[in-house]
């Protein structure tokens, strides 16, 4: 690796750097203020870098780890991500104050592992890059001040699910690599469309799936989510909600593409696993009562609107699950962002305490109301163009009925969603005290809810990126 | 692009009309006073208004296709298009939108007190997404404007709305919702077809009839639920009651045209040969809505329950012009359909006027307002009359057209409407009889304002256009001959084609 590699590396040495920042911050009492605004600074200076080295392409470390605009670009978003992440949990209410260094840490080391995630083209290195971001995870969902429900049981949850998951991942890796004495995807994805034939191919390939929809939160791989989304701190749920989702869908396109172009066998398991995450994550949403539960469930939904692009195995498909993870992101870190607002000391918000925010924050009831009609999917909102464009790749592979039932599940979303609006601008607050926003709040408001409706109303130039990033997935 | 004739002015109109209430809007949450939000935003409706005009004065009533287009490429992947254009069916429409915005807001002036801003906002937006629908030639884009209007249309009635408001707008909003899901689905599979997402480019196409049937299906289910017809319907009381008195006029003048513009657009031209299979279904439902709305309006003791059954009622001509395939029947259809907009918009501003000064709806409660209210009872006689379609009013003329073109398709239908006819008789005037000269509870002792020249100004438009329909009606005919006879055409070749390939 010559010095002139080291500008493809610059992203993820850039997250080690700051890891390392606050490591030497931990080790002494910093002021609190100065973390927060070093965390919010640096991590913008990280979308800069990763946004520069977009046209970036090349291999490194004896190929295993490969640099191209489909990787470049997810680590544009998982760096977009963490700023916006960092920039909404600003204030770390739930956290204790001498822990916010260690915080910050956890969570640059856990986007570090997402980071070189998207980049691994060989079985080990993603398993080394997806326990990196796991462990850094794990150890942030138990950092919540005590008096606050049950993080620890989260935590528990998360570990145990994540390990299972992870060793039936591992399970699966010894099988493709078994079959194709290699753990490289290039030379797989060569030798394993030959012995498709076998079962034990498909299972394989399907158990190293598992470690991603474990990620994504498709069924039966949810078991986590609304426990360690209500758990966890407010911050970090932000995080869980967003982050790991995208460097789970970036895998699971890589890797799905090694089943070959019609593996028949590989897409009716993903139809099954996308029709019932979409219903089940739908349904129960429908009578939940605290916001994060209920965006734990909606996030289920949304990873069987997703798997609705993976499964049509083509370049439109994928590039449609890449638009709607975008969007997804920007609406979840929007209704986040209400979240943390709301909650004055870090607690957990219930439907309830939206009582009258329009009245207590005319634009965080906005923002809001933009979110949830965002993940509802009404035009002209980026939640919309992403379902529009997963319904028609979907519909070209001729899954008529999985789309119908997508679409019904769509009409079934409106209920709860509708819900958080109704909450917000049809009740009083009957006394509910109003909550001030500074500038920069106001302002990661409205570029918030810009970014959902241009992104829905301008979708060509994000969709045709995304389109040239994952035609290099296809063979 | 030979069904578009670009736009000849030397603005881009419908693009203005779709954009200015949206900017206007944007620029209410600047401004800090109230009064001042009002005035503007009525200012930038009445604009809009006047701007909306050169569409009648420039239209071209000699040719069937689109006109004032414009067009742009918008996501070329898939073949989205920002494409505009009206014809003899949306011309009218989009000018019924516009002419009843600034009415709104007058109506609105004393009536919200609580939140103008978003208030102006919402009905502003409800504008642009109006104009949206019925100037989009391209299907993504009237998609994207027909479910965008459901978010303002939501808040109107749950922020503004009466006691049952959460109810009335959760069940309005699922309701609408649940019906263009499977609009979206037939519309990505029409893409799939014919490559494209132009609407004209995807009429007149060889489909199967198997797809047709499919396509249909989808389609009337979004547009039934819209109009909407017996026995979808349940949601429009309940919308209508809790509705402000300016949701519920955009609700019944607008909103509900878009669903018999949905037939006219989608269905008829596009799946004809299903349209005509599927038409004495249609035809039959329509006559149940005719009788139902009727029969049930007769019950009502709630003024706007009342107009909100007999919507379901007028709007059943509607259906019931439009599947029966003929130029009477069709014309009809469309100038009913404008009918409608005045009149019943002009009702439930009237009740809203009422409801101003007497806080209930309730008929026992505004009965014998004759003596104390004349001019008010007078012009809402007046629009009574044209609800149960008296001649020289607009509504006998749209009636009489349907009711000509029913009896030359089908008699059967003809004969079966009639009851309908004087149901609409009956109710209309057993409202008027209570609220003009019924027994005044407690004496006469209350004493009201009759009206003020701001509710005069705004129904006196209405009045006019009552009239000049009714007594010459060729004005607003002629801009809609060629369409129509062009509309006709397609539904018959279409029906033959595919009955030949068959």
């Amino acid at each position: 690796m010559g010095l002139a590699d080291l500008k493809l590396f610059l992203p993820e040495l850039y997250l080690l750097f700051l890891a390392l920042l606050f490591f030497a911050q931990s080790l002494w009492q910093s002021p609190v203020r100065v973390n927060h605004l070093l965390a919010l600074w640096l991590s913008a200076a990280g979308v800069a870098i990763s946004v520069l080295s977009l046209p970036f392409s090349g291999e490194l470390f004896y190929r295993a780890y490969r640099v191209d605009l489909f990787s470049q670009a997810f680590k544009v978003l998982i760096q977009l991500g963490l700023f916006l992440v960092i920039f909404i949990g600003r204030e770390l209410k739930s956290i204790d104050d001498r822990l916010h260094p260690e915080y910050f840490m956890f969570m640059v080391l856990s986007s570090l592992g997402l980071t070189l995630m998207v980049s691994s083209v060989e079985l080990l290195t993603i398993f080394i890059a997806m326990e990196l971001s796991s462990y850094s995870l794990y150890i942030l969902v138990p950092l919540r001040k005590q008096n606050f429900g049950n993080q620890m049981e989260a935590a528990i949850k998360y570990i145990i699910f994540g390990a299972a998951a992870t060793g039936v991942m591992l399970f699966g890796m010894s099988y493709l690599f078994g079959l194709t004495q290699s753990t490289y995807i290039t030379v797989i994805i060569q030798k394993l469309p030959l012995i498709l034939t076998q079962p034990l191919a498909v299972v394989g390939l399907l158990l190293v799936l598992c470690g991603f929809f474990f990620k994504l939160a498709v069924i039966p791989f949810h078991f986590w989510t609304p426990d360690v989304y209500q758990g966890a701190a407010n911050e970090t749920t932000t995080f869980i909600a967003t982050m790991p989702k995208l460097a789970g869908l970036a895998l699971l396109l890589r890797l799905v593409s090694l089943g070959g172009p019609d593996n028949l066998d590989l897409v009716q398991i993903l139809v099954l696993l996308a029709a019932v995450s979409m219903t089940f994550g739908n349904l129960v949403a429908l009578v939940q009562r605290d916001l994060k539960r209920l965006l734990a469930y909606s996030s289920i939904a949304h990873a069987g609107y997703i798997l609705l692009g993976v499964l049509t195995l083509n370049a439109t498909g994928y590039a449609a699950a890449f638009f709607h993870i975008t969007a997804y992101l920007l609406m979840n870190l929007a209704c986040f962002m209400v979240i943390c607002s709301i909650s004055r000391q870090g607690e957990d918000i219930s439907l309830g305490d939206l009582s009258g925010l329009y009245k207590r924050s005319p634009l965080l009831a906005f923002t809001l109301a933009v979110g949830a009609f965002a993940l509802a999917g009404i035009p002209p909102t980026a939640g919309f163009t992403g379902k529009l464009f997963l319904f028609t790749a979907a519909l070209n592979q001729g899954h008529l009925a999985l789309v119908i039932i997508a679409a019904v599940n769509t009409a079934i979303s409106i209920f709860f969603y509708l819900n958080i609006v109704r909450s917000a601008y049809g009740q009083d607050p009957d006394g509910r005290p109003d909550i001030p926003l500074s500038l920069s709040g106001k302002l990661l408001n409205v570029g918030l809810i810009l970014a959902i409706i241009l992104l829905g109303t301008l979708p060509a130039w994000f969709f045709d990126l995304a389109r040239t990033a994952c035609k290099s997935l296809i063979s | 692009m030979d069904f578009l004739i670009l736009n000849p002015l030397n603005f881009p109109i419908l693009s203005t009309l779709i954009f200015l209430p949206l900017a206007g809007a944007l620029v209410i949450f600047l401004l800090k006073n109230e009064t001042v939000a009002k005035v503007w935003a009525l200012l930038i409706s009445l604009v809009t208004m006047v701007l909306s005009w050169p569409l009648y004065f420039y239209f071209d009533a000699s040719t069937y296709k689109y006109q004032f287009g414009e067009h742009l490429s918008w996501i070329p992947f898939f073949k989205i298009n920002y494409t505009l254009g009206v014809d003899g069916i949306s011309l009218l429409l989009v000018l019924l939108s516009t002419l009843l915005t600034p009415i709104c807001i007058l109506s609105s002036w004393k009536y919200i007190s609580k939140r103008v801003r978003e208030f102006l906002f919402c009905l502003m937006i409800m504008e642009t997404a109006c104009v949206g629908v019925f100037s989009a030639l391209d299907f993504v884009l009237f998609y994207i404007f027909w479910e965008a209007m459901l978010v303002p249309m939501y808040l109107l009635i749950a922020v503004w709305g009466g006691p049952e408001k959460v109810y009335a707008s959760i069940k309005f909003f699922i309701y609408t919702m649940a019906g263009s899901v499977f609009l979206l689905v037939a519309m990505i599979a029409l893409f799939l077809k014919t490559g494209t997402f132009s609407i004209p480019e995807m009429m007149s196409q060889p489909y199967t009839f198997q797809f047709q049937f499919w396509i249909f299906l989808a389609f009337a289910i979004a547009f039934a639920i819209k109009v909407p017809m017996a026995p979808f319907h349940t949601w429009l009381p309940a919308a209508h009651v809790e509705a402000p008195t300016a949701g519920s006029v955009i609700l019944a003048s607008i909103l509900l045209k878009m669903g018999t513009y949905g037939f006219l657009r989608f269905c008829l031209p596009i799946t004809p040969e299903a349209s005509i299979y599927f038409a004495p279904l249609i035809l039959v439902i329509s006559v149940i809505s005719i009788s139902y709305g009727g029969y049930v309006a007769l019950g009502q003791t709630d003024m706007k329950r009342l107009i909100a059954y007999s919507s379901v009622a007028h709007m059943g001509f509607v259906t019931l012009g439009t599947f029966i395939f003929n130029k009477n029947g069709l014309e009809g259809a469309i100038l009913q359909m404008i009918n409608h907009g005045i009149t019943t918009g002009a009702l439930f501003l009237c009740v809203g006027i009422i409801y101003e000064r007497t806080h209930s709806r309730l008929i026992t409660v505004n009965s014998g307002l004759g003596k104390i209210m004349p001019l008010y009872v007078g012009l809402f006689g007046f629009f009574s009359l044209s609800s149960m379609a008296f001649p020289g009013t607009n509504s006998f003329v749209g009636e009489l057209l349907v009711l000509i073109g029913t009896f030359t398709g089908h008699k059967v239908f003809g004969f079966l409407t009639i009851p309908g006819v004087v149901l609409a008789a009956a109710y209309m005037l057993r409202l008027l009889q209570k609220i003009a000269w019924g027994e005044r509870e407690g004496g006469e002792g209350h004493h009201f304002f009759d009206l003020n020249v701001r509710e005069f100004v705004y129904l006196v438009p209405l009045a006019l256009l009552v009239l000049w329909i009714g007594f010459a009606p060729a004005p607003f005919l002629d801009v809609m001959h060629a369409t129509v006879d062009h509309l006709i055409q397609q539904v018959q070749a279409g029906g033959q084609t595919v009955a030949w390939l068959r």
